[in-house]
């Protein structure tokens, strides 16, 4: 076999890797969207689940999400872009900054559940919140943590440096070429970013799941216990009783966490066309 | 990244204050804004700190009750007979996560490889937001797939229930190609474009080019991403409670239930109490143990490859 066909044959399989992946993607949006299509109604949408089988719609699971992640993003924006503009603009490299790449990429990885374990430990039990809504967004911030750092620290650094230097040459302070100039023009990299990682937290279980509780309440203060989106999914799937609302509670998931990273990737590919 | 046009340090605020170009008070603004930066960035460190602590302090008495050698080593894991033998779990999470590499790896570098070299810009528009947009599909909607379409294909095929490895390791698979196939876009495209050049002027095809010389070159790169991947895999938790089947035995075959530490931690945690808790508790130390030494290995690796480039 000459080369041409071996080059052939090895493309081919290339080109069905590709397909395929695209392929799964289609397949779960597919499935998730037929099945699921036919229960979106506006009672599905506002009621509460009632009876044994949890019949009704998922009002309180769909505000119970929004609140946690809303809750979690106020927490984390705040302290993830002043760390990031403290990595990009003061730090000089050396140990602290390494311990400190060291440890966004390791919160990065740890397992969901790990996370979840451990706020069930400390935000309910040791500091008493219980299960609620703000131990939720607690545990949630340590996962969203190291994507927005990372986010707003590579689109600072993707600032051009002449920018800072005209700035620096017009007499201003540092703080004030940081504040007026760096991160004006960093945002809607820094905005993405934080899109993305609320898409993240809207789809989290596991750490959810032990530290908002699991009972099906509407939650009103951040002290309120709730039961997640997805951890209605997982109870519905896994009890196997009223599978037409688990499709049409899939579905709705779905369609969040699409608009969310949608919507951050129609930020980054506007911010390219504004600056390119 | 040195510019040359670049001074050494970024001008200073303490550095300025002995030229007198400042007030007292814009610099003691400027200290003060930039120890609170300092202490933002750290809060990333005290947060695994933190995460340590807790879950070590909480899962730290499995030493005595039931004892490291048991719990390590033990072979059981049954909270009615008050056995914490962490073997059945570890052995379920090495077999799912072979098996969600084994299938997940070859189709993610094979992605990887097709949006780097081969798509045209269309259809690299198509694949890679794809790739992008399955990493953010939640875990428990791969979980309610697996369950929902998998599992009747592998109960067909192994005649079982289709809970249990298979089922988990190609949902597992399915969810680690994200992870992978950009990290290893990033490796491919990182080699320099001459040295595809060069390739091609020898007369080689696209394919020999591939894996004569792009993958040898970024293989580094690669390597990291399988480990950053069965990371993942070590790691996920929901989509594998839903397909295991969640029975902490040894692997019996492909359809035969099995748990890994992740899902066995879900499992029990609703009802577990006193020392069945703290070896829960233990389960997640070795889970933190085992993410951070890949993602230090990563490092290393990675160290090792600015050294020799």
């Amino acid at each position: 076999m000459g080369k041409r066909w071996t080059n052939r044959i090895a493309l081919g399989v290339l080109w069905l890797c590709g397909i395929t992946t695209v392929t799964i993607l289609g397949a779960v949006i597919l499935y998730v969207f037929v099945r699921g299509v036919g229960q979106i109604t506006p009672e599905f949408i506002f009621t509460k689940p009632h009876g044994v089988n949890a019949e009704g719609g998922i009002g309180p699971t769909i505000i119970a999400t929004m609140y946690v992640t809303g809750l979690s993003m106020l927490i984390v924006t705040p302290i993830a872009v002043l760390a990031a503009v403290y990595l990009a603009e003061y730090a000089v490299q050396g140990r602290l900054v390494d311990a400190i790449r060291f440890a966004a990429d390791t919160l990065a990885s740890v397992p969901s559940i790990v996370m979840g374990l451990f706020g069930f430990a400390l935000f309910v039990e040791v500091m008493g919140l219980g299960f609620s809504v703000l131990s939720g967004a607690l545990a949630l911030s340590f996962l969203m943590l190291p994507i927005v750092m990372r986010a707003t620290e590579e689109a600072i650094r993707a600032v051009p440096k002449y920018i800072r230097w005209g700035a620096y040459g017009l007499g201003a302070s540092k703080w004030q070429t940081v504040s007026r100039i760096v991160l004006p023009s960093a945002l809607p990299r820094i905005l993405t970013g934080i899109i993305l990682a609320m898409g993240r937290a809207v789809g989290e279980t596991a750490v959810v799941i032990f530290t908002m509780g699991q009972a099906v309440y509407l939650p009103i203060s951040p002290l309120d216990s709730g039961r997640s989106m997805t951890v209605h999914l997982y109870m519905l799937a896994m009890e196997g009783i009223n599978m037409d609302a688990a499709y049409g509670t899939a579905l709705l998931l779905m369609v969040m966490v699409l608009f969310f990273n949608l919507s951050a990737r129609w930020l980054a590919a506007r911010n390219r066309r504004l600056q390119g | 990244m040195a510019e040359p046009l670049e001074p050494k340090r970024a001008p200073e605020a303490g550095a300025s204050r002995t030229l007198k170009m400042m007030s007292r008070a814009t610099y003691i603004q400027e200290a003060l804004l930039k120890n609170l930066f300092l202490t933002c960035a750290i809060a990333a460190v005290a947060g695994v700190a933190l995460i340590f602590f807790f879950v070590g302090f909480r899962g730290w008495p499995v030493i005595e009750d039931p004892g490291l050698a048991a719990f390590l080593f033990g072979s059981e894991w049954s909270s009615t007979l008050g056995k914490f033998g962490i073997g059945p779990l570890v052995t379920g999470t090495l077999v799912v996560t072979i098996g969600a590499l084994v299938f997940g790896a070859p189709l993610a570098i094979g992605t990887a490889i097709f949006l780097s070299e081969i798509a045209t810009p269309t259809v690299r528009g198509i694949v890679r937001p794809a790739v992008e947009l399955l990493a953010g599909v939640p875990s428990v909607v791969f979980g309610f797939f697996g369950l929902v379409i998998v599992r009747p294909f592998v109960a067909e095929l192994t005649g079982s229930m289709g809970f249990g490895p298979l089922t988990a390791s190609l949902i597992l698979a399915v969810m680690i190609v994200p992870t992978i196939a950009t990290l290893t876009e990033d490796a491919l495209r990182s080699v320099p474009p001459g040295i595809r050049e060069a390739s091609y002027a020898m007369g080689a095809t696209t394919w020999q080019t591939i894996y004569k010389v792009l993958v040898p070159a970024a293989k580094i790169g690669i390597f990291d991403a399988i480990i950053l991947g069965m990371g993942r895999a070590i790691g996920e938790t929901m989509a594998v409670v839903m397909v295991a089947g969640n029975a902490p035995q040894f692997f019996e075959g492909l359809g035969a239930p099995i748990a890994t530490i992740t899902s066995q931690i879900v499992i029990d945690m609703s009802y577990a109490s006193g020392t069945h808790r703290t070896a829960l508790f233990g389960l997640a130390i070795i889970l933190f143990i085992i993410s951070m030494g890949l993602v230090a290995i990563v490092r290393a690796l990675s160290r090792l490859n600015a050294k020799r480039s």
